[in-house]
């Protein structure tokens, strides 16, 4: 039996989710990793993509666009900037996302950060099938 | 003297402004317990977002290469300030508050020979400073057609000034709202946003950081200084409607207050006309 850490995804305005995992997928800036128990500490912020909890009850998926992660030895808390679970994710909504980040893309001062947001988004709707 | 029908249509429409502040005061309870839980919902990321920012700039924050969000232009010569109000009055001193501290500390600053420069978030607060400082005024943000303040209106706000300070038209932002109490007491507060200060939380754990520190906390600030006014916007939602609350409130009594002494008129007036009619009456037959 896999040990277990306590998960909390949190957004600006509500936790979205707080279950006690066995692992977490996260899509981190550098590339994805996945913690587990035990992992070293680590903050890493996040790449548009897909986060999957893996708990007792089976696995859920969040989309999220930003933010960061914070990891201990025990624990997981991601605060996302816009996270939503993935079974509610659709077409409209992905359109509205890309839209939401052009406009970023257009005012950003970082060019090629903005760029590769872009790219991530892209290539996430494409993995998700719209 | 006002004449008895005077004094009837004068309790009469006292009676109804005392039902409409009496709706007033209910809806704005239901809606402070939206904006509380609102206010509520949105702590635990507000509180992890400073901790891991404090954390960062307590480490980066002195070197030289400390973000500018941090370090600061190295100048206070232009200041902006952000006044936060409602839309909407009715809500007693909850605007003046707010508009009394930030015009204290504007006459301040250009007392100090700064330049000061005014962007104003909801119409109240526009129409109190305009009259004082519409050359200093910079922008507005209008919240009216927002029905419920969402992290996106404070991410417009955020993009707004940190557009502005990239470009150099301010070197220090400071944001005005009332911090919510309790619903007698909201604190009108002045929080420096720019130069960001967070507080140092203590450096418990160790951490890996994935990208380098200072990239993540260039990440981070913008996020940070979203995630302040967002909490400012949603303590100054739940202020607002507690003002208007106990606003109402008083309104009401003080309605009551009214009814009771004018019905209190009327009855005499009564009386003394019929005492009037009697006497006339009596002296009329006494004189036959």
């Amino acid at each position: 039996m896999a040990g277990t850490l306590q998960f909390d995804l949190v957004s600006p305005e509500r936790r979205l989710a707080s279950v006690v995992a066995t692992e977490v997928q996260i899509p981190g800036a550098d590339g994805d990793l996945t913690a587990m128990e035990g992992h070293a500490p680590t903050i890493t912020t996040l790449r548009p993509g897909v986060l999957k909890v893996v708990s007792a009850e089976g696995s859920k998926s969040f989309v999220v666009t930003g933010g960061f992660a914070e990891i201990s030895a025990t624990s997981v808390s991601v605060l996302a900037e816009r996270a939503v679970p993935l079974e509610e994710l659709n077409a409209v909504l992905m359109d509205q996302l890309i839209a939401d980040a052009s406009e970023a893309t257009a005012v950003a001062v970082d060019k090629d950060a903005a760029d590769k947001a872009m790219a991530d988004l892209v290539a996430m709707r494409a993995a998700a099938g719209f | 003297m006002p004449s008895l029908k005077d004094l009837k249509n004068k309790i009469a429409s006292v009676k109804n402004t005392r039902k409409i502040t009496k709706a007033m005061q209910m809806v704005s309870a239901a809606k402070l317990r939206r904006a509380q839980d609102a206010a509520e919902a949105a702590r635990p990321y507000a509180e992890r977002m400073n901790a891991v920012i404090g954390g960062l700039a307590a480490s980066v924050g002195t070197s030289a290469s400390a973000p500018r969000l941090i370090a600061g232009t190295g100048s206070d010569q232009v200041q902006l300030l952000v006044v936060m109000t409602s839309e909407r009055g009715l809500c007693g001193g909850f605007n003046s508050t707010i508009v009394r501290l930030a015009r204290a500390k504007a006459h301040e600053l250009i007392a100090a020979g700064k330049t000061v420069k005014i962007l104003t978030v909801g119409k109240k607060g526009r129409e109190q400073l305009r009259r004082d400082f519409a050359a200093h005024m910079v922008g507005h943000v209008d919240m009216s057609e927002v029905k419920r303040v969402g992290y996106v209106n404070a991410l417009s706000i955020a993009r707004d000034v940190l557009a502005r300070f990239e470009a150099g038209e301010c070197d220090v932002v400071t944001i005005f709202y009332n911090r919510f109490q309790s619903v007698i007491a909201q604190i009108p507060t002045a929080l420096q946003v720019i130069p960001a200060k967070f507080e140092a939380a203590a450096p418990n754990t160790l951490y890996d950081y994935e990208p380098s520190e200072e990239a993540i906390l260039a990440d981070l600030l913008p996020r940070g200084i979203a995630t302040q006014i967002f909490t400012a916007l949603l303590e100054n939602g739940a202020s607002e409607q507690g003002a208007r609350m106990s606003a109402m409130d008083n309104a009401t009594r003080n309605a009551g207050d009214m009814i009771t002494k004018y019905t209190t008129i009327y009855n005499r007036s009564r009386q003394a006309a019929i005492t009037k009619e009697l006497i006339e009456i009596i002296s009329g037959a006494e004189a036959l």
